[in-house]
C-alpha cells in the first residue's frame, strides 16, 4: 500500500485489522521481517517549508533524503547529526527517507558534538494505530508546550505510529575541516587519545578508531580550525593532518562503516560507556570468538562484526555500561533490540497498547 | 485560574495520613503544621496560592518510594517540588495534595570527566552541579536564568532552556539518564552514561513531563570542557525590525554563537535607571556573545560585526576585558529585576520561528499601544524565545485580568506565526487552558495517553498541563 496523503493514510489505518509493515525507503530498517503488507511511505514526498534563516525545515516523511540533502546544499546548510548511509553495511538498495532517519534516530560522528538525530527534530506528525492524526513539537527550537512525544517517536522504528511529517533543526556548513590521523596506534591507547581529545575544549565534531587508525575532526571558520587543529596536534603528539575533501572523506567511512561492510557474519551496534569501550571486545577474546571491531564517538559507539555465535556473550559482556543492537544477522532466539528490565518493559508495552492497541505496526519488531 | 475541587474525604483523613507517613520517614521529614506547610502554597507564580495537605522532604529514592506508594494506597494526589522557582505554576499545591519536595536530596553521587558526565541527586541546584566540576575545566551547560537556586529535578520537569541553549540545546540534550519513581512506588531506571535509548526513548519524553510521570530523584548529567574564553559584543539599532533582521542574518551566516540576546526601548530605559550598565540610547539592542580562543574570538566578532553593518547598527561596544564583559551583561541579567521595580510584571514565554521577529515585535507594538499596557521585550533572539513582560499595578482592580488577555493574546499571536505557548518555563497552571490553541484533541489525545500508562490514576500533579475539562474523565478515574 502506498497512500498519496495523510488522510488517505489515516482512513487506511482506521479501517484496518491487518498489520503492515512500514517502509519508507527500506535502506536501515533493522530486526526479523514483521508480519503484513507493506506500507511505503513514499507517497508523502515533499519539502513543505524552508527557512534557512531560522535554521529549520519541514517537510512529508517519505521525502528522499537525498533530495532534503540538495535543498540544504543549495543554502550551504545540513542536518547535524551527519545521518550514516547503511546501505553498503546492511546489503540493500532503495532510497532513504527522512521519515526513516527520524524513525530510526540515526546518527553519524557528529553526534558527539551536536546530538543525535533526536536532538535536531523539532517537530513530527504521525497516524496512530487508531488512524488518528497527531501533531507534536512544531518547527521551532526551543518549545515545551505539552509532552515531548517527537523524542518518543525518534527512533520507535514505526513501532508507535506512521510519520508523515518531520521537522529539522538544521545546521550551516562550516568553510572548514580538518582531521587528525594517528596511526599504527594499539586500541587501548587510540580509545584514550580520543577521550582527551573530546575533554579538551577545542570543540571535536568526530573522534573514531578502526583497524589501527584513530581520527579527531574539527570544523568550523579556516582561522579556527587551523588553530585548534594545532592545539589537539600538540595535545595528542604530532599526528598527521588531512584537510577538506581528503577529511571529508575519512568521516564518510566512518560514518557508513564500510570498514565491515560487505563481509559476511552478525553485525552489532553498541552504545557504551567509553571508558568500557573494550570490554565486550575481551570478552569475545577470552572466550575465543573471532570478531572485528570499528569504534565512534569517542569509544561510545562500538561496531562489531562477528561471523560466528558470540551473542551471549557480547549481551553479557555488555551488561551495565550500555546495550547492544543486532542490526544485521539472524541468531535463532536472539532478541534484536536490547532486552529490557522488567520495570521499563512494562512501560514501553503499556506506549504500544495506547498508541497502536490493534499492534497494526511492525509487529513484535521491538517487542 | 480554576483548579479542581479537593477530594474532601482526603482533607478529612488529613491526621490519619500524616501518621501513615510518619511511619515512612525520620520525624523532621513530615510537615503538616499549617505555619510551616504555608511556604509551599505557591512556586515562582505568585498570583495563585494554596497551601498543601502536608509536605515531606525525602533524604533517599527509598523513601520517595515508600511515601509513593502510601499515597497510591491512600488515594493522596502528589505535587512533586525541586526548589518551586516555576514560573508556571508546576509546583503549586491543592488542598488535598502532598507536596513531595526533593531539596534535601543535593549529593553529587558520582563525577566522571573520562566519559563526561555527572550523577546527582536532582534536589541539587543547577549551579552548583557547575560548581562541582568547573575547577577541573568543565561545566554543565543548560543555564535557567533561576540557576542559582533552580533544582535540576525542576528543570527536568520542564525541560529548562536557558541564555546558552543557542549553542548547547536544552536540559534534554543533556540529560543521559534518571532514575524515576512512579506513582506505584517503582524505581526505574531509565538510560545511564551511554549515548541513545535501546529501546523506545522513555528519557526523551520523562523529560519536559512536569512531574506528571513519576519524581526524578538521581540523573545522569552531560558536562563539557569549558571553553578557552568567551566575549560578549552589544550592538544597538535604530528600531526592533532592524535589530531582528540582524538576528535572522548572524543565524544564517553560519556563526554560531553561544548567545543572542535582545532587548528594547523599554527594558533598555528600566535596567538603565535600575543598574547604570552604560547602554547605549537606542530602540533595540543585541548582546551577541561568541567562545573560543582570543583569535578565534577575534574572527567571530568581525564577521559578526560585518553583518550588523547592513542593519544600520547605532552603537557597537566590545569588551575590551572581563569587567566590561560583565558590566555588557550586568543589564540583560538585572533586566527582571529592574523591571520589578517600576511595578508588576507579567512574563511570557512564547517561541516564535527567527524569522517573524521583526513581525511580532511590531505587532505586539501595536497590542500595546491598544490597551494601554506597556510591554517590554527582552529575550533569547537567536532561537525566537520571547518573553514580553507586561507591566501593570495589581492593586487596580482589573488590572490583572486585563493583563491576563494581554498575554493570552501575543502567545496566540505566537502560536499563529508558527510558533509555540511556551519555549522554557512550562505549561503548569499558567497556560493550560491555552493548550487548545496549539493543539487538537487528538494531539492532547495522544499526551494523556502517556500519562496514562505512567501513572494510571493520574495522583501525580494532576491538574496540570492539560485543560481540565480534556483530563476530567480521568482524574475522576
Amino acid at each position: 500500500m502506498r497512500p498519496a496523503d495523510e488522510m488517505e493514510l489515516a482512513e487506511a489505518v482506521r479501517g484496518a485489522a491487518a498489520p503492515f509493515v512500514i517502509r519508507g525507503g527500506g535502506t536501515r530498517g533493522i530486526g526479523r521481517p514483521a508480519p503484513g503488507e507493506v506500507l511505503e511511505t513514499g507517497g508523502l514526498s515533499g519539502v513543505e517549508l524552508y527557512e534557512p534563516g531560522a535554521l529549520t525545515l519541514v517537510a512529508r516523511a517519505g521525502t528522499p533524503l537525498a533530495e532534503v540533502q540538495a535543498v540544504l546544499a543549495g543554502e550551504r546548510q545540513r542536518l547535524s547529526f551527519e545521518p550514516p548511509d547503511l546501505r553498503g553495511l546492511l546489503g540493500r538498495t532503495g532510497e532513504a527517507t527522512l521519515g526513516g532517519v527520524a524513525a530510526s534516530n540515526a546518527s553519524g560522528p557528529r553526534r558527539v558534538q551536536s546530538g543525535a538525530a533526536r536532538d535536531s527534530l523539532i517537530g513530527v506528525r504521525f497516524v496512530d494505530g487508531t488512524g488518528a492524526v497527531v501533531k507534536n513539537g512544531g518547527r521551532v527550537m526551543k518549545n515545551v508546550t505539552g509532552y515531548d512525544l517527537v523524542k518518543l517517536m525518534a527512533g520507535s522504528h514505526g513501532t508507535l505510529g506512521v510519520l508523515t511529517e518531520v521537522a529539522f533543526r538544521v545546521q550551516a556548513i562550516p568553510e572548514a575541516e580538518a582531521t587528525l590521523v594517528g596511526e599504527g596506534l594499539g586500541a587501548e591507547a587510540a580509545l584514550a587519545a580520543l577521550r582527551r581529545a573530546l575533554g579538551s575544549p577545542f570543540d571535536v565534531s568526530g573522534a573514531a578508531f578502526a583497524g589501527g587508525r584513530a581520527l579527531v575532526r574539527v570544523e568550523g571558520m579556516a582561522g579556527s580550525v587551523a588553530y585548534r587543529a594545532g592545539q589537539l596536534r600538540a595535545l595528542l603528539g604530532g599526528w598527521a593532518i588531512a584537510e577538506g575533501a581528503a577529511s571529508a572523506a575519512l568521516w564518510q567511512a566512518v560514518r557508513d562503516v564500510t570498514a565491515l561492510a560487505g563481509r559476511p557474519g552478525a553485525l552489532w551496534r553498541l552504545s557504551v560507556v567509553p571508558t568500557e569501550a573494550l570490554r565486550v571486545p575481551r570478552a569475545l577474546e577470552a572466550t575465543g570468538i573471532a570478531h572485528e571491531a570499528a569504534w565512534d564517538w569517542g569509544g561510545g559507539l562500538l561496531w562489531l562484526l562477528v561471523p560466528e555465535g558470540g551473542a551471549e556473550v557480547v549481551r553479557a559482556a555488555v551488561k551495565g555500561i550500555g546495550h547492544a543492537t543486532l542490526v544485521r544477522g539472524d541468531l535463532p532466539g536472539v532478541p534484536v533490540f536490547p532486552p529490557e528490565p522488567q520495570e521499563v518493559a512494562a512501560l514501553t508495552a503499556g506506549l504500544r497498547a495506547k498508541f497502536d492497541p490493534k499492534a497494526l505496526f511492525n509487529r513484535g519488531l521491538m517487542g | 485560574m480554576q483548579m479542581p475541587e479537593p477530594d474532601a474525604g482526603v482533607i478529612a483523613r488529613k491526621a490519619e495520613i500524616v501518621a501513615g507517613l510518619r511511619r515512612l520517614l525520620p520525624a523532621d521529614a513530615v510537615i503538616d503544621n499549617p505555619a510551616e506547610t504555608r511556604v509551599y502554597e505557591c512556586d515562582g507564580l505568585t498570583a495563585y496560592r494554596c497551601p498543601p495537605l502536608a509536605a515531606v522532604l525525602p533524604r533517599t529514592t527509598e523513601e520517595v518510594a515508600a511515601v509513593l506508594r502510601f499515597c497510591q494506597g491512600a488515594g493522596v494526589p502528589v505535587v512533586p517540588r525541586g526548589s518551586g522557582t516555576s514560573l508556571a505554576g508546576g509546583a503549586m499545591p491543592t488542598a488535598d495534595a502532598l507536596i513531595l519536595g526533593l531539596a534535601r536530596m543535593n549529593a553529587v553521587l558520582e563525577t566522571d570527566y573520562e566519559n563526561r558526565f555527572i550523577r546527582v541527586q536532582t534536589g541539587r541546584t543547577n549551579l552548583s552541579v557547575t560548581g562541582a566540576v568547573e575547577a577541573d575545566g568543565f561545566f554543565y551547560a543548560p543555564d535557567p536564568s533561576s540557576q542559582l537556586a533552580c533544582a535540576i529535578a525542576g528543570n527536568i520537569g520542564m525541560n529548562s532552556g536557558g541564555a546558552h541553549c543557542l549553542k548547547y540545546g536544552v536540559t534534554t540534550n543533556n540529560l543521559l539518564g534518571v532514575t524515576l519513581v512512579t506513582m506505584a512506588g517503582e524505581v526505574v531506571t531509565i538510560g545511564g552514561p551511554w549515548s541513545d535509548a535501546g529501546g523506545l526513548d522513555l528519557l526523551g519524553v520523562i523529560c519536559g513531563s512536569e512531574g506528571q510521570l513519576g519524581v526524578v530523584t538521581e540523573a545522569w548529567l552531560r558536562i563539557l570542557p569549558k571553553p578557552e574564553g568567551a566575549r560578549p559584543v552589544l550592538m544597538g539599532f535604530g528600531s526592533s525590525e532592524d535589530a531582528g533582521a540582524c538576528v535572522a542574518a548572524i543565524i544564517k551566516s553560519g556563526i554560531l554563537p553561544v548567545a543572542i540576546e535582545f532587548m528594547d526601548r523599554p527594558c533598555i530605559r528600566a535596567t538603565e535607571d535600575f543598574c547604570k550598565a552604560g547602554y547605549p540610547d537606542c530602540e533595540a539592542l543585541l548582546i551577541v556573545e561568541v567562545e573560543g580562543s582570543p583569535a578565534e574570538i577575534d574572527e567571530q566578532l568581525v564577521r559578526i560585526k560585518d553583518i550588523a553593518a547592513a542593519h544600520e547598527p547605532v552603537a557597537i561596544r566590545e569588551a575590551a576585558d572581563e569587567d566590561e564583559a560583565k558590566r555588557i551583561w550586568l543589564g540583560r541579567k538585572s533586566a527582571f529585576g529592574a523591571m520589578g521595580q517600576m511595578g508588576d510584571y507579567m512574563c511570557l514565554d512564547g517561541t516564535i520561528p527567527v524569522s517573524e521577529l521583526p513581525r511580532v515585535l511590531n505587532r505586539i507594538g501595536e497590542m500595546s499601544r491598544e490597551t494601554g499596557l506597556m510591554v517590554a521585550n527582552v529575550f533569547h533572539a537567536g532561537d525566537g524565545n520571547m518573553h514580553p513582560l507586561i507591566l501593570f499595578d495589581a492593586n487596580r482592580p482589573g488590572d490583572l485580568e486585563r493583563v491576563e488577555e494581554l498575554g493570552a493574546d501575543i502567545l496566540k499571536l505566537c502560536v499563529e506565526v508558527g510558533g509555540c505557548l511556551t519555549g522554557e518555563h512550562g505549561v503548569g497552571i499558567e497556560k493550560r487552558d491555552l493548550m487548545p490553541v496549539q493543539f487538537g484533541p487528538a494531539d492532547l489525545e495522544a499526551q494523556m495517553r502517556v500519562k496514562d500508562v505512567f501513572d494510571p490514576r493520574w495522583l501525580m500533579n494532576p491538574a496540570k498541563v492539560f485543560p481540565l475539562e480534556a483530563s476530567a474523565g480521568r482524574r475522576a478515574g
